[in-house]
């Protein structure tokens, strides 16, 4: 009898990883993607009540966490903003990570005397957990403002950063081979403390335009430790689940670096700083901006028979989404092919304009990707760049010094004309100058995003 | 259930996972970013029963703050995800 229970749950766990198979799959085509979140919102919850069934001795507290744990999560999703969704992604998944540690240390506490399989599990869903919860937590607040987003470096960082993964690996020896004895409890949080510190320390030197990857990899880390946390319980579901998550954020942190044209360990390890500081003597851009009034962009726009609009990050900043929007109408209806050209790597999270630009009911047909639009950017009247800059850099083609050369960027300055909106000339993140605002064909509308956009709009409405 | 099948399970995981992330398209990446994390919330199985079956009060406070946070985990990650989706919007559909 107690062995067809077995089967039972068994199949549930199966079940669920089926459904998360699907999900995944349904994820990655836009006409099935919100009924593959479904998909796999269902097999979390047959996993679950799988679980319910599976485990427990006493309910009171189990039940008291997920109704907590629900309340707080449903009013997150909903009270989140479009432009904070970087950050919550951030910090959901830093929860993710710190869970599967907590699971580590109630295993452990509760059966110290496991054998050598169980403890490296332990360690392993502590390490990466606690990596993925600290990391995220630093990646939250720099996505968020309440940290710095530059970049924080300090005097021998890479030493420190060797030394305690190194004091982690004798730490997790230890551990591993004697996990019940008495000093290994002191080891077991030492491994927590210093793997907190090594998530902190992985974080803090990468830049704010480097969040896409990081945010990637911290995903990858999340589901690797609930793997981890898989292999302490001896449940496949869990290993599955957590594999898949491993897998796909890794591949996503690929596309981002590929983006970006720079390896992992440049992005990790803060490769791009070096570069601007000594390029920043030499490389000088020549020439002057050429600013332009309200009324004459309006001119220009109306003449225009297709527009691209190039959003950056200063789109999400300035919240110009909806103007963005109300723009490109405005446009279309005065006669203009009108098309939104989105760089991978724009914004703080992979395929943020995306959700921005969809927020504002911009029709998925109307974005194009990188690679759709540079061919054709030769025959573009206008291409309206609104807070981007170093997605739109041609330095990137043409100056070999630069530091981002060979990161593929949009070749904005090859449509006829190019009408920038931007706060001022400062750099962008990768702190490279930007020769598309001086060239003949660029006009520099000056001022923020979202009150130029609203000037033009106005002044179309006025004919 | 012997190591060496969850090991197994794992790395075909693994290869099933890139299998299925290699072509998507850019416009899904955020989506699909907060959907897996979601999935990785997959760790509530684990604090369902750290929460419930803990040997004592440390193993039970433990096990209960890591079920709140993978609750949050899941149910935030999955809502977030489902409201981004339901923006993205085609020419078929009518705009709100």
């Amino acid at each position: 009898m107690m062995d067809n229970i077995e089967v039972l749950f068994d199949f549930g766990y199966i079940v669920a990883s089926v459904l998360f198979i699907i999900g995944i799959k349904m994820l990655g085509r836009p006409e099935r993607a919100r009924r593959g979140n479904m998909v796999s919102a269902l097999g979390m919850l047959i996993a679950v009540v799988t679980a319910l069934f599976e485990c427990c001795l006493s309910f009171s507290l189990v039940i008291a966490g997920m109704v907590v744990g629900a309340c707080i999560g449903v009013i997150a999703a909903r009270k989140v903003k479009m432009t904070s969704m970087p950050q919550m992604v951030a910090i959901l998944n830093g929860f993710g990570g710190l869970a599967s540690l907590l699971v580590g240390w109630e295993n452990y506490h509760s059966i110290p005397e496991s054998n050598l399989f169980i403890s490296i599990a332990i360690f392993l869903a502590v390490l990466i957990g606690g990596v993925a919860f600290s990391g995220s937590v630093i990646a939250y607040g720099k996505l968020s403002g309440k940290l710095s987003g530059k970049p924080i470096f300090f005097y021998s960082q890479q030493i420190v950063n060797g030394t305690i993964i190194i004091a982690i690996l004798l730490c997790g020896a230890i551990f591993a081979y004697n996990p019940a004895a008495s000093f290994s409890y002191g080891v077991f949080i030492a491994i927590i403390c210093l793997a907190l510190i090594l998530g902190v320390l992985g974080t803090i030197p990468i830049g704010g335009a480097d969040m896409p990857v990081v945010i990637a990899l911290l995903n990858s880390y999340s589901g690797l430790a609930a793997s981890a946390a898989g292999f302490i319980i001896l449940n496949n579901v869990l290993i599955v689940a957590g594999a898949l998550v491993g897998a796909s954020g890794l591949i996503l942190t690929g596309i981002m670096c590929k983006a970006m044209n720079r390896s992992l360990t440049n992005v990790l390890f803060g490769g791009l700083q070096a570069a601007v500081s000594a390029a920043g003597a030499g490389q000088q851009v020549q020439g002057e901006p050429h600013p332009i009034s309200p009324q004459d962009a309006y001119f220009m726009l109306e003449a225009a028979r297709s527009v691209v609009f190039v959003p950056g990050y200063g789109m999400a900043v300035a919240q110009a989404q909806h103007g963005v929007r109300e723009l490109g109408d405005i446009l279309e209806n005065n006669g203009a092919e009108v098309r939104y050209a989105i760089h991978p790597v724009a914004g703080r999270m992979p395929g943020h304009m995306n959700v921005l630009l969809a927020e504002a009911n911009v029709l998925y047909e109307q974005l194009a990707e990188m690679d759709d639009v540079n061919p054709i950017m030769d025959t573009v009247d206008v291409c309206v760049v609104i807070g981007a800059n170093d997605v739109v850099n041609p330095a990137a083609r043409e100056i070999a010094s630069s530091p981002i050369y060979g990161m593929p960027v949009i070749n904005a300055d090859r449509a006829k004309t190019v009408l920038v909106l931007k706060r001022s000339m400062a750099t962008g993140f990768a702190g490279v100058d930007n020769p598309l605002f001086v060239k003949q064909n660029t006009r520099m509308l000056f001022g923020d995003a979202k009150a130029s956009l609203q000037q033009l709009i106005s002044e179309f409405k006025e004919v | 259930m012997s190591i060496g099948l969850l090991i197994f399970v794992f790395i075909l995981a693994i290869f099933l996972g890139v299998e299925l992330i290699t072509k998507v398209p850019s416009q899904l990446h955020t989506p699909l970013m907060s959907g897996t994390n979601a999935i990785s919330g997959i760790t509530i199985v684990g604090a369902l029963t750290a929460a419930g079956t803990g040997a004592d009060t440390v193993a039970s406070i433990v096990g209960t703050i890591a079920l709140i946070l993978a609750t949050i985990n899941v149910v935030g990650g999955y809502l977030v995800t489902n409201r981004m989706l339901a923006m993205f919007k085609r020419k078929d559909e009518e705009r709100k």
